[in-house]
């Protein structure tokens, strides 16, 4: 990305976007004399980093001219722990690796068992787990929306995002008892059925997150600041972040409308109207929009789910030991943060043979070295920040 | 009673004791005021109470609990430090600092140390803290700190400039450089009725950058250099570099109501209560734009001093030499 440009006396480095970052001096005997690189561990202790995902920056400068992500810090060896729990318990488990959007995981493995046992499930039960994924996604979305400002050094949106989740967040409590890790699905359906007042309340939720979302819109889009940081600075092109398979907000910012609920509906999807937002540029700024339009559709959706939830049971009468017959099985969802596919091996037993998770954030992340490479250290935070990812999400 | 309070105080060694601690008082009041505000005010902006037990009444108290357990802090220095600089550079940065305090004129006899230059020594004494930082940038052996004082010291330096320019349209404007001088000759409304209004923006927002003040707070940037400068610091020494910076934003805002909203004049009954209000008033400005704004990058923020401030300052000091020379009046 550095192109260096023949001057007298020497050649400078141009940056992405056209600004001088850096000289080549020569000396009299008309060798070069480099800066010296210097090499900066971002993490895994670091504010911006979130969590402990560490990046090992070479500098020239304020130059990036390598960066490699080092992953494992959370390493929590989910996909073995899988073998050695029953489906219920494996539920409980993948609420915790990308924690932030709990109901989105436990759905897939709930699906996958399902997928494998041939089971039918209520039809107010898949009412109800859209409703729910679709509130996860939100909640989900609100961190980043968040989260992102703050690593530019905007303070206040983050305060604002926090406000809006205690509401949904409150809702969810309401219906599941739980606030982080909700465990709410079960296989063969849901862990009870909605309380009292529930769909009532979600009814209430999304007028009030529509204008509220106009305000992150305005405050935080139609900021110049912003935009000037964020505008053309980690471009990330369709063809690129199809080869890293990049997926979810990251991808449709680069004008792919791929989302698993329109390309492989699972669920009802494909009985409810939404559209998949994409971006122009693939840059930062559309990321950070394309979330933002993320939350509408899904508020969209919400909104026609309120009103189809039929009465009826939300569970299957299953036995005491659920038992997955012989083969294998894959289920494809669309995760908050992307395409997360869970593949299941089973030998006829209570656990799982073989449990694989592809998580989106692993694949996100992988495109790091593409992006940094050229850009300026503050534009590594701009970049980081808008790859929206969950470290536990990584390492898994 | 009062004449003779009034020849006690003509004798030198009793008014210097009292200027000296009347200029303490303000510097160790003003501050903490500012830094109570910017609790509050930021905590309401973004929805949220902020400190509410200290001192009983809505936190009043809160930032002198936090200097007691600043004071209880362990001081560490790093081993690979260099001992001396790393222990002096938050006095490099303080002492300016106070001292500005001097130069002000409070109220039409209130000027603790007048002189001819006052415009010049004040905004002299504020660049010196730009040496600290980079005492404590370097001597901290931490390359985010490294990378945090170079930033530091460039917007420093490029942001001196239009601060200087703008100023020295208000001297020139006014025919002094005596800071009493400058408010003598303006009215309670100040400058900013007339073309130095561009100045006081143009001063605003370079004071804004020399303060290190989002959205021009890229030296200290938490979610990159963690603290910049500040990273090793701790206890005290790092409670005096806090001090500086709120100290900063008062005596910044102090010079810039001086200069351009009439310092100590208002529209009635003139005195040091109308510059506490006008830099109450500014310092709630600079919070403003810390709960508004990102912060711009290194580059973009050397590209806006030197291609749009520069050239606006230099512009006004035109278009006020001008008006000066041809007596069009402002």
């Amino acid at each position: 990305m550095a192109t260096e440009l023949g001057q007298q006396g020497g050649a400078a480095f141009q940056a992405a976007d056209g600004t001088g970052v850096g000289i080549i001096v020569r000396d009299k005997a008309d060798r070069e004399l480099h800066t010296q690189d210097m090499t900066l561990n971002v993490g895994p202790q670091h504010p911006a980093t979130h969590g402990v995902l560490r990046v090992l920056v070479t500098l020239d400068g304020e130059m990036i001219e390598d960066a490699q992500p080092v992953i494992g810090y959370m390493h929590r060896s989910f996909e073995k722990l899988a073998e050695y729990r029953d489906y219920r318990q494996i539920i409980a488990l993948v609420n915790r690796h990308d924690w932030v959007s709990s109901i989105c995981n436990e759905l897939g493995v709930a699906l996958v068992v399902e997928r494998q046992m041939d089971l039918e499930v209520p039809e107010r039960a898949t009412w109800i787990r859209m409703l729910m994924a679709e509130w996860t996604r939100v909640l989900n979305h609100l961190m980043f929306v968040g989260s992102y400002p703050l690593e530019l050094g905007a303070i206040t949106p983050m305060f604002y995002a926090f406000r809006e989740r205690e509401e949904i967040q409150a809702l969810m409590e309401w219906i599941t008892g739980g606030r982080l890790h909700l465990t709410y699905c079960r296989v063969g359906g849901l862990k009870q059925d909605l309380p009292r007042g529930a769909i009532q309340m979600s009814r209430d939720l999304v007028p009030r997150m529509r204008e509220r979302l106009k305000e992150y819109e305005d405050l935080v889009l139609g900021n110049e600041i912003f935009a000037a940081r964020t505008k053309g600075i980690g471009v990330l092109p369709a063809d690129v972040a199809c080869s890293y398979g990049v997926s979810g907000a990251l991808l449709q910012a680069a004008g792919v409308p791929e989302d698993s609920r329109k390309t492989e509906p699972y669920l009802f999807y494909d009985q409810v109207e939404f559209d998949v937002p994409t971006g122009r540029n693939g840059d930062s700024y559309d990321r950070y929009a394309t979330l933002l339009a993320r939350i509408r559709e899904s508020l969209r959706i919400i909104e026609q789910v309120n009103e189809r939830i039929p009465p009826g049971p939300v569970n299957v009468k299953l036995p005491k030991v659920v038992r997955a017959p012989q083969g294998h099985a894959y289920v494809r969802t669309e995760a908050p943060l992307g395409q997360l596919s869970y593949y299941m091996v089973s030998h006829n037993e209570k656990t799982p043979w073989r449990f694989k998770m592809r998580t989106p954030s692993f694949n996100n992340v992988s495109s790091l070295p593409y992006l940094l490479k050229g850009t300026l250290l503050p534009d590594m935070i701009a970049v980081m920040g808008s790859m929206f990812f969950i470290v536990g999400d990584i390492d898994r | 009673m009062i004449d003779a309070a009034r020849d006690l105080l003509d004798n030198y060694w009793v008014l210097m004791p009292v200027k000296v601690l009347a200029v303490l008082a303000i510097f160790l009041t003003f501050p903490l005021v500012v830094g109570y505000m910017e609790h509050k005010v930021m905590a309401h902006m973004q929805a949220r109470l902020g400190p509410m037990e200290a001192g009983r009444f809505h936190g009043v108290l809160q930032l002198v609990a936090d200097g007691i357990k600043f004071v209880q802090k362990e001081s560490i220095i790093p081993k690979a430090a260099d001992k001396w600089v790393f222990a002096l550079a938050p006095a490099v940065a303080l002492i300016p600092a106070i001292l500005v305090f001097g130069f002000i004129p409070y109220g039409p006899d209130l000027v603790p140390i007048r002189s001819d230059v006052g415009l010049f020594v004040t905004l002299a004494l504020s660049s010196v803290s730009v040496i600290g930082v980079l005492m404590a940038a370097w001597s901290s052996a931490n390359k985010y700190s490294l990378m945090g004082g170079i930033r530091a010291a460039a917007q420093l330096i490029a942001y001196e400039l239009p601060l200087v320019l703008a100023a020295a349209a208000v001297a020139m404007q006014a025919g002094s450089a005596d800071l009493a001088v400058i408010v003598e000759r303006q009215g309670w409304w100040g400058y900013i009725v007339g073309p130095l209004v561009i100045g006081f923006f143009v001063y605003g927002t370079a004071a804004l950058a020399e303060l290190t003040r989002p959205p021009f707070d890229m030296p200290v940037a938490d979610s990159e250099l963690v603290f910049g400068h500040l990273t090793e610091y701790t206890g005290l020494r790092f409670a005096f570099f806090l001090l500086t910076e709120y100290a900063g934003i008062v005596s910044q805002s102090a010079i810039a109501a001086t200069l351009f909203l009439g310092g100590w004049k208002g529209p009635f009954l003139d005195g040091p209560w109308w510059l506490a209000a006008k830099v109450l008033a500014l310092s709630f400005v600079v919070i403003w734009a810390r709960s508004t704004y990102p912060r711009l990058r290194e580059d973009q923020l050397q590209s806006f001093a030197w291609l749009r401030l520069v050239p606006v300052s230099l512009a006004l000091l035109l278009v006020v030499g001008f008006l000066k020379v041809y007596e069009v009046g402002i």
